[in-house]
């Protein structure tokens, strides 16, 4: 029997998205699942019942009881909690951290919740549900919209007929995922943009948006694991006040999204930077729900102090209600794919996965928060700790030294062999037989250092230098001795010239074709 | 010419020799090596065809067969296409072998050269003729073949007789027994049958070498054909007591095997086993058909294919034979020069043994002008996969085969391969869904970030590149 997912109407206060959308309703039902939706759950985010029902969901008045899944957004309230029953699997934001009392009454239903905040963000396989991360996206965006709407100029530059407006300079404080799509919205509205995170490891990402990565006079690494910054000793933060007041004097706009899981947000814009803040800038403070970066910040309002606006919304995904929504439902989705491998429409909340292990925090009224340790580290915080590269090309000695034994026995076998050799040949031979393993030894050293680019030249000229053994046929034409009537001098000339021209080919053909090739290799 | 003045001659020809090898390390001072190759060869040839070996008698025969060689030469370095470079190279080994067993037969008959030489000098004499004779057959019969496959006259599918090994054993000891009669014969006619035995059967064993060896391993058999022709030289030398054969040959016969065990490195495989043939057949098997990795691919279109590539930052451009067969490096360079006048990073990443000799590709993307710098090697750029938003793979497939090392049980365990998988999308441009050259399913195409595009490579990059 293909299990229900239930998606109830949001009830939090001012909540406009949804956990699922029409499109992904479609989707869902490929895997099997029926889908019910309640009725006007999307209405505040522009999808109508009907959409929902081309989609191929039911809709009803009340989707409590039914429900096998329930997709929520927010976590529920203790009313929706008091409505679900033994065995439902709940999915949705719950930050068991920060909401105890949640898990208790969760747990007590005897339910299974899979908090979709849990998620171990680290795991690669992971990033596709993970909703942090589309809604941070969505956060950064819209502060940046939420910002110029307050700012009373451009953000780009111009020259107009009516005078030069200079850009705006907007300063982002924490570069994770909303700060970087903040850098990048600002940058494409044309303004300048500075950033800071104390992970140095952002810097580039931050260039590659279009921005500024303004560095703490310090020398600390903030990267906390998990891909989170974590507390700054006292010395970093006071190089950080400064820079953030040298900021705070010169920039139009400054958003910060500095978070630090588990505690309230760094307090990183005092009351007298706010102050020193030319009238008109704006703050937007995306860490409001935390407490707030800025110390003026009234969290879930927009205020005007000291002739500044300091933006506190805690509900930015919900103000873009309908790409949140989109969003969202996708990475529930990719969810429901990974519990659901078999494609019957029921789910298998398989502890032994690693990813659904770290999400699923109650357990069949278990709590199982919080999961062990993950087994993987987060990316490394450094370059440096990379793996040591794969052995560097080069001589033989460079490698791994051969094993001693080995060493031994072909030494051994070689003295031998020259033993041999030294005892049985005659004197010319030895001359001969000493250029050439001199050879040898000089062909294999020259050889080593080639780029692999260069493989194909270097073989047509190795194989054009064969071309050499045309001297054996050129001393075979016409030597200078007499004629003693025993020589077949007619068949030696004819097989020394057939030799020659052969080899003419491989020689003239050889060189020129290097050269052909050789000529193609530019910069 | 004196011959002292020719010997100098001859270390001269040595060094721009070994100069020319090592000019060729480096794409800077390529064409100055190429150059001291050449000037080295002219240098040897003049001290020998002036000097006191050769008479004035032989002036005609050996600009006439010069001149033949040349014109013939010239015509092909001159129109042959860079993708058949391979094919080319592979004759050119073959007629190398021959000249050596041409050589060595007019030695063998030629009584002014071999009777001055009593005792061991003699015994020495003769076994060097032998071998002289023993690896330009070799080398001529094997290296016709390899181009026979690489010109897909021959089918490029390892060729396995049953008792292979046994075969091979049964020539060897034919050959040695002959080797012996031949050394004991007491007159050149008397001597000749076991020669001419012996002729045949390194001709056979040319032949069945090459034919047991798969395309895969195209590479490493062209690389070790070259250094066969070198030691056939070298043989020359010992025959004839000419130092400037000796050097020379050994130079290209080291080069050549060093190269060849380069290339075997790069794909993780022991060189024995290469040359011993049969890559894909043995063992591997049924390991691979147990490990079936079902999955549906993600099909994406051209106008889908050009619209990611203008939204990324980074790519990197992955090719393998199938451009080679194509022929679209040049309209691959196209899409490349119009993304990065886009300011994308634009990138090449080249497996040691793509195509079907060594650095195949890196010739290939020469010819359309790809600037070397933005060619990188496997190792250098294996790193940068993950910061990269389109991986584009054309007509490549065990390079970049995850199996490689994921699967321990697969027939390419092991090989270092291009984790082009680490990149955010990765788009697999390939006429089929059938398996590489090594015979093995890869992973790689049922991947969530993997989307196949089915087209011919110049299609698309036509479409891709109108705006």
């Amino acid at each position: 029997m293909p299990q229900l997912i239930a998606v109830p109407r949001e009830t939090f206060a001012g909540e406009k998205r949804v956990a699922t959308v029409p499109e992904v309703v479609e989707k869902l039902a490929k895997l099997g699942f029926r889908v019910a939706v309640e009725s006007g759950a999307g209405d505040a985010a522009n999808f109508t019942d009907e959409a929902y029902r081309a989609a191929g969901a039911e809709v009803v008045q009340d989707v409590w009881p039914s429900a096998d899944i329930i997709f929520k957004v927010r976590a529920p309230s203790t009313a929706e909690v008091g409505r679900m029953r033994e065995g439902q699997t709940l999915i949705s934001f719950v930050w068991p951290a920060q909401n105890p009392e949640l898990m208790q009454q969760l747990a007590a239903r005897k339910v299974t919740v899979l908090a979709i905040d849990s998620l171990p963000r680290t795991l690669s396989r992971a990033q596709k549900m993970d909703a942090l991360t589309s809604m941070a996206g969505i956060s950064g965006y819209r502060a940046v919209i939420e910002a110029a709407n307050a700012f009373g100029r451009f953000f780009s530059g111009q020259v107009t007929a009516a005078g030069k407006v200079p850009p705006a300079k907007v300063f982002v404080a924490g570069a994770g995922v909303a700060g970087l799509a903040a850098i990048g919205t600002a940058a494409s509205l044309g303004a300048i943009v500075r950033a800071n995170d104390t992970r140095a490891e952002v810097a580039d990402q931050v260039k590659s948006l279009g921005g500024e990565f303004v560095k703490v006079d310090y020398a600390e690494e903030g990267s906390g694991g998990g891909g989170y910054a974590k507390v700054m000793s006292e010395g970093f933060q006071k190089a950080q006040r400064e820079m953030y007041a040298r900021q705070a004097r010169d920039v139009d706009i400054i958003i910060t999204t500095a978070l630090i899981p588990g505690k309230p947000a760094p307090k990183l814009i005092t009351a007298d930077m706010v102050r020193s803040m030319r009238p008109g800038s704006v703050i937007v403070d995306m860490a409001g729900e935390q407490g707030g970066n800025c110390e003026l910040t009234e969290p879930g309002k927009a205020v005007v102090k000291h002739g500044v606006t300091i933006i506190g919304y805690t509900d930015l995904p919900s103000r873009l209600a309908k790409q949140s929504s989109t969003l969202y439902g996708t990475n529930l989705f990719r969810l429901a794919e990974e519990l659901c491998k078999a494609k019957d429409g029921v789910i298998n909340v398989n502890m032994e996965d690693e990813a659904i292990r770290g999400l699923t925090v109650i357990k069949e009224g278990n709590i199982t928060w919080p999961p062990p340790a993950p087994k993987v580290a987060p990316a490394p915080p450094k370059p440096a700790a990379k793996p040591p590269a794969p052995a560097a090309k080069g001589h033989g000695a460079a490698g791994e030294p051969a094993s001693a034994k080995a060493t031994v026995i072909t030494f051994l076998v070689a003295a031998v062999l020259f033993w041999f050799i030294g005892a049985n040949a005659p004197a010319a031979f030895i001359a001969h037989f000493t250029v050439f393993v001199l050879a040898c030894f000089v062909g294999y050293m020259v050889i080593w250092n080639v780029t692999p680019a260069l493989h194909t030249p270097l073989m047509s000229v190795t194989n054009a230098i064969s071309s050499i053994i045309a001297i054996g046929a050129l001393v075979q034409v016409a030597p200078p001795i007499a004629d003693t009537g025993d020589r077949p001098a007619t068949w030696i000339i004819g097989l020394a010239v057939a030799s020659i021209a052969l080899v003419a080919i491989n020689m003239f053909g050889g060189f020129a074709v290097t050269q052909r090739m050789l000529q193609m290799f530019r910069k | 010419m004196t011959s002292t003045l020719s010997t100098v001659a001859y270390v001269g020809a040595t060094m721009l020799f070994i100069l020319s090898l090592g000019g060729l390390s480096n794409p800077e001072t390529s064409r100055r090596g190429n150059l001291y190759g050449m000037i080295g060869m002219t240098i040897a040839v003049l001290a020998t065809v002036l000097g006191p070996q050769v008479t004035k008698d032989g002036y005609t025969w050996i600009i006439g067969a010069m001149a033949v060689g040349a014109a013939l030469g010239l015509y092909a370095a001159r129109f042959v296409k860079m993708t058949q470079m391979p094919e080319l190279v592979a004759l050119m080994h073959s007629l190398v072998g021959l000249a050596a067993v041409l050589i060595g037969y007019a030695n063998y008959i030629d009584p002014a050269a071999t009777t001055h030489f009593q005792g061991a000098e003699r015994t020495i004499h003769q076994l060097e003729i032998y071998i002289g004779v023993l690896i330009g057959a070799i080398t001529f019969s094997g290296s016709l073949i390899a181009f026979g496959k690489l010109s897909a006259r021959i089918t490029g599918k390892p060729v396995l007789i049953p008792a292979r090994h046994w075969i091979n054993l049964a020539g060897l000891l034919v050959v040695i027994y002959h080797g012996g009669v031949f050394m004991g014969a007491p007159t050149v006619a008397s001597g000749m049958t076991p020669l001419v035995v012996m002729t045949v059967v390194a001709l056979l064993f040319g032949v069945h070498m090459v034919m047991a060896i798969g395309g895969a391993d195209m590479p490493v058999v062209v690389s070790m054909l070259n250094s066969y022709s070198g030691w056939a030289a070298a043989a020359t030398g010992f025959m004839l007591s000419n130092d400037l054969l000796i050097v020379t040959g050994a130079l290209v016969g080291s080069s050549g095997a060093i190269l060849s065990y380069i290339m075997c490195r790069a794909m993780n495989r022991n060189f024995i086993s290469v040359i011993a043939g049969g890559f894909g057949t043995e063992g591997g098997k049924p390991a691979a058909a147990g490990a079936q990795p079902a999955g549906e691919v993600h099909p994406i279109n051209a106008p889908e294919t050009a619209e990611l590539l203008r939204s990324a930052k980074n790519v990197i451009i992955v090719p393998g034979y199938g451009m080679a067969v194509a022929q679209a490096q040049h309209t691959v360079f196209e899409i490349t020069k119009a993304l990065r006048e886009r300011s994308i990073n634009v990138r090449f990443g080249i497996h040691p043994v793509a195509g079907r000799m060594p650095g195949h590709m890196n010739v290939l993307l020469a010819e359309a002008r790809v600037p070397y710098d933005i060619v990188l090697e496997m190792d250098e750029i294996n790193a940068d996969f993950p910061d990269t938003d389109v991986a584009m793979v054309i007509g490549a497939n065990d390079i970049v085969n995850p199996a490689a090392q994921e699967d321990p049980a697969s027939p390419i365990a092991g090989m270092p391969v291009l984790e082009v998988w680490h990149a955010k999308t990765v788009v697999v441009m390939k006429r089929s869904m059938a398996s590489g050259y090594a015979g093995v399913d890869n992973p790689l195409f049922y991947k969530d970030n993997t989307r196949m595009l089915s087209v011919t490579p110049r299609r698309c990059w036509t479409r891709c590149s109108s705006p």
